[in-house]
């Protein structure tokens, strides 16, 4: 975790809208991330509830990166960036997967789903932000996670992958 | 706050106290082996109560459901007893809360039992 906050900070202190951290493909980083994500967005100024979504969000995609991504294979990474943008918070997290094809992630709220004991990370993520945006490829898969900024006009919640 | 659970016993229904987090790794793994505990030992009556409970991921969710099926499966019930606002919530839009039986009185959930 010392790890992680120390390039966190790093980083921080080399751009002033953006940080960026590396991290290894392992549960414990996943819990790092996800405070880092609840310190950002508290800073923001988002409320609670939003920190919540945020940090949620951001808790599930790194879990898809560690786990169904990277396959907890400790030579691969995940890259994780937060930006502050007119948008609002921009998230993305990347892994080094085989890529994750979003049409093929079943509904969890159909009938025959309700009872399955996986697969609802995706559907929270979109839940709880503004646009998700999926790109797979061979080398891995791309999330991008937008949180509009708070008081910023709302508009039609986007969906996109 | 790393997961906890404490069970005891009700006018036959054990009751699961929980608290922390019910989240990938050592928190659903708590709980799993807590509810397959009471499997073993031949209790199917199983309250699971949530009320400390201040966060859920998906993979606890899912856990949720596996204990209850589980429990069902084996010809058990378990119910889920004060849930907080963000457990609830979640519940709420994955549409699993009209799946589980959710009680908010610890004496008229144990008399829910058959």
């Amino acid at each position: 975790m010392d790890e992680v906050r120390f390039s966190f900070l790093k980083l921080v202190a080399m751009t002033e809208n953006r940080v960026s951290f590396t991290l290894d493909s392992t549960l414990e980083t996943v819990d790092s991330a996800e405070q880092t994500a609840t310190r950002i967005a508290g800073e923001m100024g988002f409320g609670d509830e939003e920190i919540m979504q945020i940090s949620m969000a951001v808790r599930e995609a790194c879990v898809n990166a560690v786990l169904h991504g990277n396959a907890y294979d400790p030579e691969k990474k995940v890259k994780l960036d937060f930006e502050t943008t007119s948008q609002g918070l921009v998230i993305t997290i990347r892994d080094q997967g085989k890529g994750l094809d979003p049409a093929r992630i079943p509904d969890p709220l159909a009938p025959e789903n309700l009872l399955k004991t996986s697969g609802r990370g995706i559907f929270l993520i979109r839940s709880f932000m503004d646009e998700v945006q999926i790109q797979p490829s061979q080398t891995g898969t791309e999330i991008k996670l937008v949180k509009r900024a708070p008081g910023a006009s709302g508009g039609t919640k986007e969906i996109s992958q | 706050m790393s997961m906890k659970t404490s069970t005891r016993q009700v006018d036959g229904v054990a009751i699961v106290d929980c608290s922390g987090r019910i989240t990938l790794g050592e928190g659903s793994v708590i709980l799993r082996d807590a509810v397959r505990d009471l499997l073993g030992k031949g209790q199917k009556k199983i309250l699971l109560n949530l009320g400390d409970v201040n966060y859920i991921d998906s993979s606890g969710i899912g856990e949720l459901v596996s204990a209850f099926t589980t429990v069902r499966n084996q010809g058990g019930e378990l119910k889920l007893l004060n849930l907080t606002k963000k457990v609830h919530d979640l519940l709420q839009i994955t549409k699993l809360y009209t799946v589980f039986d959710v009680k908010d009185d610890e004496a008229a959930a144990v008399k829910a039992f058959k």
